[in-house]
């Protein structure tokens, strides 16, 4: 039983910790321009694709490198060129844009690397197991995941409270245009941000490919649980971004680990429904087949109790 | 020559005029207000100054540069600093990092990942000498959201005299607060803008004609009169259009 708690609570805060990195740079994004960037997850993608392609011919240490960098400049791009523009029509025209534009990036990947799921692998260097447990063994690429993103999060800490232009970043999102009159070019900041939070994301696609495969469909899959956090943690609020991410890691892999189900809790209360019951599928339910709509019950149950996330405050 | 010198400015939105060909010249060390009815115009003029709006007619000169096109940071590099009239504080921060954030351009501190804030001890002594002269050292380490609002908005003149601007722009500065917490404002104002330009809008007329060196009226987007305030005080159109008792009994 111990072994079950700590395997899946080691796996959570690999999940967790990977979709923290994108929902960190999503609440960035939405803390400066206050939309929702609807193709954050397809950057996440891009940077699976970008390191995959890489791997083949330099290797995956060098995909890790470049591909959230290519990643980045792209979503600076996409900012100077696409959303400021569009920014001057309003949030639902930039709504439109980026969800556009998560269409428009699936189809791109699937023009260029085909429909097909690709070989992206873990480096040897890293396909050993990091340590046994009761029998069990934790693979070390795991462990380099739990690494690397609690590396970048403590980067991204000092940089956003510690540094010139974090603090230069955390009052431009609150009052812009205070800031420019200070001397501060806001629309290059806000690029830099942009494009810091898309690398951000590529990163984890760089890590998360060969895990959760590489395959056009993985930004909608992982996507869809980003808003979720986004809106759980309350919108704008990187601690409340990382607490729901943590939280949903972590429940989503309790609840895979776990063998418990719908018939246990009946036999508890002492109940027993016939196994031709046209409900029969709801009656022998267990919580490792609900686990993927969790994370949505969670939203709905924070939406009705706490509209404003957990720690999101109410527009003034 | 003036420090600042506006040429029939004029601003649409949509088919609205709102200002209408205005012309002021505003002299090097001036104490200037501006004054007027609610909707003539007064913030929209700052705006236009400022950069923060783009002109739809004329020109506007600061010092030796025309500003009219230009993005509100590059007016700010010239030397030009504002205010606005809802406070415009980091409510997050605390208020030292408030001021210590506003120095970081002017003081030559471009942006750096790697240079920890804490070991920069001329930025931090500067900050320290701006937070004395708004009275607000003992408070350094209060979140700026949780200061009274007449500390608010001296943390709001704190931040816009720190950059060392030439010109400052104060957006109704004392609107909201009481007769002594208006002295003290007033008080403030003079001692940080001693030697600088100021270009104050104001609706209290007693703090309008105690500070200015002179006064323009705007009525409708345009300049009915600009003289030093006992003119001003005396000119009947003025009093028609605006003034009538206020300017009476100041």
């Amino acid at each position: 039983m111990l072994d079950v708690f700590i395997f899946a609570t080691l796996n959570g805060l690999v999940t967790g910790l990977l979709l923290f990195m994108l929902a960190s740079g999503l609440t960035l994004i939405f803390s400066m321009m206050g939309v929702l960037n609807f193709a954050h997850a397809s950057f996440y993608m891009l940077g699976a694709y970008f390191a995959y392609s890489i791997s083949l011919y330099f290797g995956f240490w060098t995909g890790l490198i470049f591909a959230p960098l290519i990643v980045g400049v792209l979503g600076a791009f996409v900012e100077r060129y696409g959303l400021r523009r569009v920014h001057q029509a309003g949030h639902v025209a930039e709504l439109v844009f980026t969800f556009g534009l998560a269409f428009l990036i699936e189809e791109a990947v699937q023009f260029f690397w085909g429909p097909g799921t690709k070989n992206y692998q873990q480096p040897e260097l890293l396909d050993f197991p990091l340590f046994t447990l009761f029998g069990q063994e934790f693979p070390a690429y795991r462990g380099f995941m739990i690494g690397i993103s609690i590396t970048i999060f403590i980067g991204l800490y000092y940089l956003l409270t510690r540094s010139r232009i974090g603090i230069i970043i955390q009052a431009a999102i609150t009052h812009p245009k205070t800031v420019a009159n200070l001397g501060h070019n806001v629309p290059l900041i806000f690029m830099g941000v942009f494009g810091v939070g898309t690398a951000l994301a590529g990163v984890a696609g760089v890590i998360a490919g060969p895990v959760l495969t590489t395959f056009p469909g993985m930004a909608v899959v992982l996507g869809s649980i980003v808003f979720v956090i986004v809106v759980i943690g309350g919108l704008g609020s990187l601690a409340g971004a990382f607490i729901a991410s943590l939280l949903i890691g972590l429940l989503q892999s309790y609840a895979i680990a776990s063998d418990v189900g719908v018939p246990d809790l009946l036999n508890l209360l002492g109940l027993e429904f016939a196994r031709d019951h046209p409900l029969t599928d709801l009656w022998t339910m267990t919580l490792p087949q609900i686990a993927p709509i969790l994370p949505f019950l969670l939203l709905v149950l924070v939406l009705i109790f706490r509209p404003t996330g957990l720690l999101g405050k109410r527009e003034q | 020559m003036a420090i600042l010198s506006l040429k029939d400015v004029r601003k649409n939105f949509g088919k609205t005029e709102i200002i209408r060909g205005v012309n002021l010249d505003i002299e090097r060390g001036e104490k200037h207000a501006i004054i007027g009815p609610n909707g003539a115009g007064k913030s929209t003029l700052f705006h236009l100054i400022s950069g923060l709006y783009g002109v739809t007619h004329g020109t506007i000169q600061f010092k030796e540069h025309l500003i009219q096109n230009r993005t509100p940071y590059e007016i700010s590099r010239l030397g030009l600093a504002r205010s606005f009239q809802v406070t415009n504080i980091f409510p997050r921060m605390n208020v030292f990092e408030n001021v210590r954030c506003a120095l970081f351009w002017p003081h030559g501190y471009r942006y750096s990942f790697w240079h920890l804030l804490g070991r920069q001890t001329e930025l931090n002594e500067r900050t320290l000498q701006v937070l004395e002269q708004i009275g607000l050292q003992d408070k350094m380490h209060f979140p700026a959201g949780e200061l009274a609002y007449a500390q608010q908005r001296a943390l709001e003149l704190g931040i816009a005299i720190a950059s060392g601007a030439e010109v400052i722009m104060l957006d109704e500065p004392v609107a909201g607060m009481s007769h002594s917490e208006a002295e003290n404002a007033v008080q403030l104002i003079r001692g940080i803008t001693e030697g600088k330009t100021l270009i104050m809008v104001e609706h209290d007329m007693s703090i309008v004609f105690d500070v200015a060196d002179r006064i323009s009226v705007l009525v409708y987007g345009e300049i009915i009169a600009c003289d030093k305030p006992e003119n001003i005080r005396a000119n009947p159109q003025v009093q028609e259009a605006y003034l009538g008792e206020v300017a009476v009994n100041a």
